[in-house]
Formats: C-alpha cells, structure tokens, sequence
C-alpha cells in the first residue's frame, strides 16, 4: 500500500513539473504564429500604424493586437466594442488603434481575414469589414472550409467595389503589413490575442467588457462617478 | 482492491491532462505542446466550451470525482463496501460516453485530432475497462448466494 501511495506522489509530481515548465513562456517569448511561412516586410509596410478609430485629440489612445479568427477577439468585437465605441471613442475621450496579429500557427484563416480588412481599408470599409467579420464569425472561424467565398459575400455587403477587392485580395496586397503589424505585437511580447496597451502601458484585459474600459478610462482621466 | 488503486492511478493522470488543457483555456499557458496546430484548432474551436465552460474543465471535474472515489474506496472503512466500484464504473461510463461525442466531434466535424484529447480518451477508456467488470462481478457474487465480503 505504502508502495501506491508513493508512486502515485510521484505521477502527481511528474504531473506537476511538466504542467509548471509548460506555463513558462519559451526563450523568445514568441507564440504560435513562429511556424508560419516567412513573409517579406517593406519600410511601407512598417509605416503603416493600424487602424485608427477616435479623435487626435483623444487623451487616451487603446491599442489591441487581435486575430479576427479568434473567438475572444470576436466576442469582444461583436459585444463590447460598439460599446466602447459609443461611450468612450464618440465622444471623443480615447482613441482605438486596431493591431493586425494574426496566429497564423494556431489559426488557419488568419491571415486571410486580416487580408479581407486590409482590402477593405483601401475603399475606407475597414470598421465594416471588421464588424462583418467578428458578428458572423460562427460561420467561418475555426472550421475546414476555405472561407474566400464566404468572405467574399460578406464584404460585398458592406458596399465595396468587388473588382477592387478581388484584385487586392489576389494579390495579396498587404501581406507584408500584416507580417509588419505581427512583428512589432512580437516585438511587444503579444503573447495572446487579444491583447491592449493603454497609453502604452499592457492591460490584462483578455475577458474584457465595456465597464472595465469606462472604469479605467474614468480612473486616467480623473473621472469620479 | 488492486483494481481501485488502478483506477485511483489512472484519474490522476486524466487529471493532470484535463488540467494542462483547462489552463489552456483559461490563459495560463501560452501554446500547447502539441507537435502541430490541431491541438489548438480543437481547444479554441467552438466545440471547446459547452455552457459556457471550458470543456476541459468537466475532464479536471470528473477525473477529480474518479479519483477520490477510488481512492476513498481504499480507506479500511470502505475497502470492502461494493459502492465505491459502483459509483467509479457509473462516473466512467459517463465519461466515456462524454469521451466517444468529442471524439465524433474531432473526426467527423473539425476534422482535426487534438493529441491531449486522444490521450484523456485513451485514459478514461482503460479507466471503464477496469472499472466495468469490475461492479458487475461484485453485483454477480453477491447475487449468486456467495458471502459477500462487502458487509
């Protein structure tokens, strides 16, 4: 019996450590998406800033790196943020920058989605596709077939020129600013998706809602309600 | 009484796997030591949460019940009583059950194989296949007029 006990603090032990050096991250910090095939990166993709939401003037500038294929950063897309955008970026009290980063590793539609929102950028549709993206998310994310098609039909929704966005998107015309946008949340150590930075500053807000944002916000703006 | 330190052992380690895949979900770990993408395809797919609850987390409850069980059942108060086997072969079976729907949903639905799944699948498997027979023969010698040792 003595024997049992033993090897079973043993197996509890092993179980232990091997959870334990898993929860610690890898030498570069680096998550899933390292896998993915290289693409190349110009000064003009760099240049870019991602996509901005709210006024210059805004004491407070959100930045979220985000995967429109994952199924927080859609919850939070589709629930929170109109929200956020009524309440805080409408009335001129933070600026939202939007962060292309795409688990390309983890996600099989990543990058396509981020270049459908690219594409839609270039006609000024980025929030659009955006929305069109995260509240139809159950139909595409996560799932074996290819979703161009379906992509397609969402963004012709949203009223863009489909010659123009077929174009873009066959030519992959902003691969490289998605790569560039990836690289620099891992150059922030972005270790999950979504992930904010508030004035700079990274905020642990993974499962976050409206009222966490309206609180901080009202806490950096020496807001009392 | 072997068969309940079996059990016990095995629940372990279906909750040590059940845990590594609920902290997963709940943020903890950063990337699943998987060899490829599907484990993560599988865990962040719609089919990871039923209720709203990490799949994984009914694996680290039920596991968790298995194993006190079977190891209750080893208690000198218990060692001999038939309900521990009982309630262990009623959980599995359970679990198994729950086991085979995930296992449809990966084959035939996501079309991918998360390996921490198979394995959990593999564990609680071997863990009604002892556990099983196990009640059912205690329900027969008891029923067939032997002494049961039980009382």
């Amino acid at each position: 019996m003595k024997r049992f006990y033993l090897l079973l603090g043993l197996v509890a032990v092993v179980g232990a450590v091997l959870i334990w050096q898993a929860s610690r991250p890898s030498t570069g910090g680096a998550p899933a998406s390292d896998d993915a095939a290289p693409v190349p990166v110009t000064a003009a993709d760099s240049a870019f800033r991602g996509y901005v939401l709210g006024s210059d003037s805004a004491p407070v500038e959100i930045v979220e790196y985000a995967d429109y294929e994952c199924p927080v950063c859609a919850q939070f897309g589709a629930v929170q943020f109109p929200d956020i955008r009524q309440q805080l970026i409408e009335t001129g009290r933070i600026r939202w920058r939007f962060r292309d980063f795409p688990l390309v590793g983890v996600h099989r539609w990543s990058r396509l989605s981020a270049l459908v929102v690219a594409c839609a950028s270039e006609q000024g549709k980025a929030w659009e596709a955006m929305d069109a993206l995260f509240q139809r998310h159950g139909e595409w994310a996560q799932r074996p077939p290819d979703p161009t098609g379906l992509f397609a039909d969402r963004i012709r929704g949203i009223g863009l020129d489909m010659n123009g966005y077929r174009a873009c998107m066959d030519a992959q015309r902003y691969a490289g600013r998605i790569e560039a946008s990836r690289q620099e949340g891992l150059a922030r150590n972005v270790g999950g998706t979504p992930t904010f930075f508030v004035n700079g500053r990274e905020y642990n807000f993974r499962r976050a809602n409206s009222d966490e944002f309206l609180a901080l916000v009202d806490s950096l703006t020496g807001v009392r309600r | 009484m072997r068969h309940r330190q079996v059990i016990a052992l095995l629940a372990l380690v279906g909750f040590g796997i059940a845990l590594y895949l609920w902290l997963y979900k709940l943020g903890y770990l950063g990337r699943l030591q998987c060899g490829s993408g599907t484990c993560e395809y599988v865990q962040t797919s719609s089919y990871g949460d039923l209720w709203g609850v990490p799949v994984a987390f009914y694996g680290v409850v039920g596991y968790a019940l298995i194993f006190a069980v079977a190891l209750a059942g080893l208690r000198p108060a218990f060692v001999s009583r038939r309900w521990p086997t009982q309630l262990v072969a009623a959980l599995a079976a359970g679990g198994w059950l729950f086991t085979l729907y995930l296992t449809y949903v990966e084959l035939f639905v996501l079309h991918a194989i998360c390996r921490w799944c198979v394995s959990s699948a593999v564990v609680i498997t071997a863990i009604a296949v002892v556990a099983i027979p196990a009640a059912v023969k205690r329900d027969r010698g008891a029923g067939s007029g032997e002494r049961s040792p039980m009382v």
